[in-house]
């Protein structure tokens, strides 16, 4: 039940024994804070449902090919039936609690203060991120400045002050070991906010500000997928997520403010 | 013996009717049975193919098809929508409940009609229209919608959100609009005929499980039906009438503003699922009453705890409407509501197992008669565990926060709703053939048929709980040659190494399908003659005056029955209703 990681990332003719080797459960990497305990959950729901298949196959299987008895007396239906029931119901309702803790700490309750603040917004069919700069704060937008060819894809509004150190782009880069607030939004349809390796999904729909938070924890490149069908070109709305080093991350961030024009 | 052979006039005893009456515009409910199921049988192929076009794209994304040439990314997305409108509604819903549905279910209460027969007639021609304006969908300017069988707007709403959602949406919503309300007229008429129409001494409890499963699924046609329909015109609003249920102020699609009011997407989300999962067990519901009846009738046992069989249907049905956020744990539903659905989502896994467990105990060292009907019904048993457990894995919102959309949920629902379906329906087939046709279908054919699609939904599903795990997204109109290496990374170690395996495994599953059809075709001329009752069933759909095409069905002789149904012993069986001597 140790969860096994899958090397990242992986040259293509490395494709099959990657796979063999994370078998039988081949998730990718876990770079999350929050994921080896999710993944773990995961693999005890997943090693249970495959020993209930097994159980309830032998039990069908058995029960076809042994001689014929006498069928089964309803007095004993408390045996065969209302016993293995309560077991099982038991076993799901175990399982369900320690799923609600884990989903009650991710998301009960909202970020850290302290949390990196990043704004994501989809619209078909690219992801855009946005950090408030020096001043902390979001500069408003407005659907009407929108206009991709004049390098303002999410409609920010120039007459306010708070929009002038606003930083785009179209990768999100995170420092590792940091909580990040994320506020998601879309600008069109729903899309969904999906990073694997995160162990994390939430969709992002249009009119509604969606905060989720996260901790990644180890430096890499990760996949930001969009998986709520939004479009044609559903399939190729991706982006990366670069999760550096916090020294690395400092460094980035301070380059992307001064080429701030 | 009792005869049932077809005999030289098998309408011998009925008023001449032409054969548009008799055929066409009939309301006679067995031929509005059949006229279902031809329905299905068309809706099935033609969704089939769609699917297996899907496969060859992900496998050869290069490949062109003749007339058409290569399969964009939109029409790929057409597929999907059209693949996954077609079988939920024309296949799993229609099939069951209205096919047989008709033509066994007024039988099996002793009833030689069905409460409302022009209405009957009625929701067929309008299920009809239905696939008929859906299937026209392909030909509409800018191509067939793309928004997935769940229609989720922004997307559905605005015509500039992409190819084929605009003439196309318009004909999706109107093909299932109409489907929505030719099932509530058709769920009406099912329930009446239950309530009222029963023989004599048919008590509740006597009711065959088949008959709860199709009275259970009647109920929760006419609650999700209603709303679905609600909340298509207000879709429809939207896009034409300018009103702005699902369209928030402000929203931005593809240089299209919306100015209009704020309304909100996840109203659609709400509206949709709250039919959305009582759909899907309207679909298995008479599977599973089928599944109960057949184990029981082929291992000449009663059904294991018949009471409580009867009492999880209905739990099921209740517990099936307040479940529908566990289609949202990720899409904007507050986390604490995320935690109630899950509750109320786990809940519903306990009568599920309840009636796993009776199926177990009723086969338990039984030795049941393997015949094909048996073999697609102990398949449905294995193919509902199979997706029944990763049921409650995609119900804690904390793993569904990682497996939402991707191919385990589509592995999910293809064991328990679309393979057990089809199980269910081909139990029916092997089952009430000789009923309607007075043949037998061949067995030697039936059993490979069995062995083949058993095989092949195995090889084929099972796998896509791997790549799921392995995060391959649904609704992927590529998994190769995207851009973004991080993605493209991602998609190629975890999912393509399966894709080919799984679309070979497709095409096994498709063509075991022939089989099936000649098996049909060969046996309704060939096959074997039946006896009165073959199976040596207990029900009353076997009952001589009751037979559908028989000579003796239009006599008016009072049927009543006076015992519960699968009344087995080790060496003789009594049928439902007095027979005044032993049957054979
Ligand atoms: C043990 C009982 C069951 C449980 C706990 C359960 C749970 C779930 C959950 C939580 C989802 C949502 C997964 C997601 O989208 O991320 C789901 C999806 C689905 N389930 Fe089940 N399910 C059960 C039985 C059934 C049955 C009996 C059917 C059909 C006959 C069914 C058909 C479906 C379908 C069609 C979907 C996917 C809908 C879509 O996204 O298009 N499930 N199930
Ligand atoms: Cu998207
Ligand atoms: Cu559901």
């Amino acid at each position: 039940m140790i969860p096994l990681t899958m090397p990242h990332p992986v040259a293509p003719h490395a494709l099959l024994s990657g796979l063999f080797r994370n078998l039988p459960w081949p998730l990718p990497q876990d770079a999350s804070a929050h994921g080896p305990a999710l993944d773990l959950h995961l693999f005890l729901n997943l090693w249970i449902a495959l020993g209930l298949f097994a159980l309830a196959h032998l039990l069908l299987l058995i029960g076809l090919l042994r001689r014929r008895s006498p069928e089964p007396s309803e007095d004993r239906i408390w045996r065969i039936e209302y016993l293995p029931l309560a077991a099982l119901a038991l076993l799901f309702i175990a399982l369900a609690v320690q799923a609600e803790r884990l989903w009650a700490a991710t998301r009960y309750t909202g970020a850290d203060p302290a949390a990196l603040q990043v704004e994501v917004t989809g619209m078909q069919f690219a992801w855009y991120f946005r950090y408030p700069g020096t001043d902390a704060t979001f500069g408003t937008t407005q659907p009407q400045l929108v206009s991709a060819a004049e390098g303002n894809p999410l409609g920010i509004d120039p007459s306010d002050p708070h929009s002038h150190d606003d930083l785009v782009t179209s990768e999100l880069v995170l420092p590792a070991g940091r909580e990040v607030d994320l506020r998601l939004h879309a600008q069109d349809v729903i899309h969904g906010f999906a990073i694997p390796e995160m162990r994390l999904k939430q969709n992002a729909v249009p009119g509604q500000t969606i905060h989720i938070h996260f901790t990644p924890t180890q430096p890499g490149t990760y996949a930001i997928l969009c998986t709520q069908l939004c479009g044609l070109g559903h399939y190729r709305m991706n982006a990366n997520l670069r999760v550096l080093p916090p020294a690395d991350f400092a460094q980035w961030i301070a380059e992307k403010e001064k080429a701030q024009p | 013996m009792i005869p049932n052979q077809k005999s030289a006039n098998p309408h011998a005893l009925r008023p001449r009717l032409s054969f548009l009456r008799r055929y066409i515009f009939t309301t006679d409910h067995h031929v509005i049975g059949l006229q279902y199921l031809a329905l299905a049988l068309v809706a099935v192929a033609v969704g089939s193919t769609l699917s297996l076009l899907m496969r060859l794209h992900l496998s050869w994304p290069n490949l062109a098809l003749p007339f058409h040439g290569p399969i964009l990314p939109e029409d790929y997305l057409a597929l999907v929508t059209l693949h996954g409108t077609i079988m939920l509604f024309f296949v799993l819903t229609t099939a069951p409940q209205s096919g047989f549905g008709n033509l066994i279910l007024p039988a099996q209460i002793g009833s030689r009609t069905m409460a409302f027969p022009l209405l009957n007639a009625a929701s067929f021609w309008i299920t009809a229209a239905a696939l008929l304006t859906l299937l026209m969908s392909t030909f509409a300017q800018g191509g067939a919608a793309i928004s997935g069988w769940t229609a989720y707007p922004p997307l559905s709403a605005v015509a500039s959100a992409g190819p084929g959602q605009a003439l196309g949406m318009d004909l999706w919503l109107l093909s299932i609009g109409l489907f929505a309300i030719a099932s509530t007229i058709a769920s009406i008429n099912t329930l009446v005929t239950i309530i009222n129409l029963r023989c004599d001494g048919m008590t509740w409890e006597r009711l065959p499980l088949t008959v709860w499963g199709w009275f259970t699924a009647a109920l929760l046609s006419i609650l999700a039906f209603s709303v679905l329909l609600a909340a298509l015109v207000l879709l429809f609003c939207d896009r034409h009438a300018g009103t702005s249920f699902f369209l928030p102020a402000g929203d931005l699609v593809n240089g299209t503003l919306h100015s209009g009011g704020n309304g909100s997407p996840l109203l659609w989300l709400h509206l949709f699922w709250f039919f959305g999962h009582p759909e899907v067990y309207i679909a298995i519901l008479p599977g599973m009453g089928l599944t109960s009846m057949l184990l029981a009738n082929f291992s000449r046992r009663k059904v294991f705890a018949y009471r409580t069989m009867i009492l999880t249907t209905l739990l099921i049905g209740f517990l099936g409407i307040l479940v529908w956020g566990h289609h949202m744990f990720v899409a904007g539903l507050n986390p604490f509501a995320g935690t109630a659905f899950s509750i109320s989502t786990i809940a519903i896994a306990i009568p599920s197992t309840a009636k796993v467990l009776s199926w177990l105990a009723t086969t338990w060292r039984s030795r049941p008669h393997l015949t094909t009907a048996m073999l697609f019904s102990l398949g449905f048993v294995s193919l509902f565990i199979t997706g029944g457990l990763t049921g409650p894995i995609l119900a804690q919102p904390i793993l569904d926060q990682y497996l939402h959309n991707t191919f385990f949920v589509v592995a999910h629902f293809h064991f328990i709703m679309a393979m057990a379906g089809i199980f269910g329906l081909f139990s029916a087939t092997y089952y009430w053939f000789p009923l309607v046709t007075g043949r037998m279908m061949s067995e030697s054919l039936g059993r490979l048929h069995f062995w083949g699609t058993f095989l092949g939904a195995y090889t084929t599903f099972l796998p896509m709980h791997i790549t799921g795990l392995a995060a391959e997204p649904r609704h992927y109109a590529q998994l190769t040659g995207i851009p973004g290496t991080a993605a493209a990374s991602l998609l190629a170690h975890g999912s393509i190494p399966l894709q080919s395996h799984i679309t070979y495994s497709a095409i096994f599953l498709a063509s075991v399908q022939i089989l099936f059809f000649i098996n049909l075709i060969h046996s309704s001329h060939h096959g074997l003659p039946a006896t009165g009752n073959p199976w040596q069933a207990t029900t009353l759909e076997w009952h001589p005056e009751l037979a559908p095409f028989s000579d003796q069905f239009a006599s008016n002789e009072r049927i009543a029955v006076v015992r519960a149904p699968c009344a087995y012993s080790d060496t003789s069986f009594q049928t439902q209703w007095d027979t005044g001597h032993n049957p054979e």
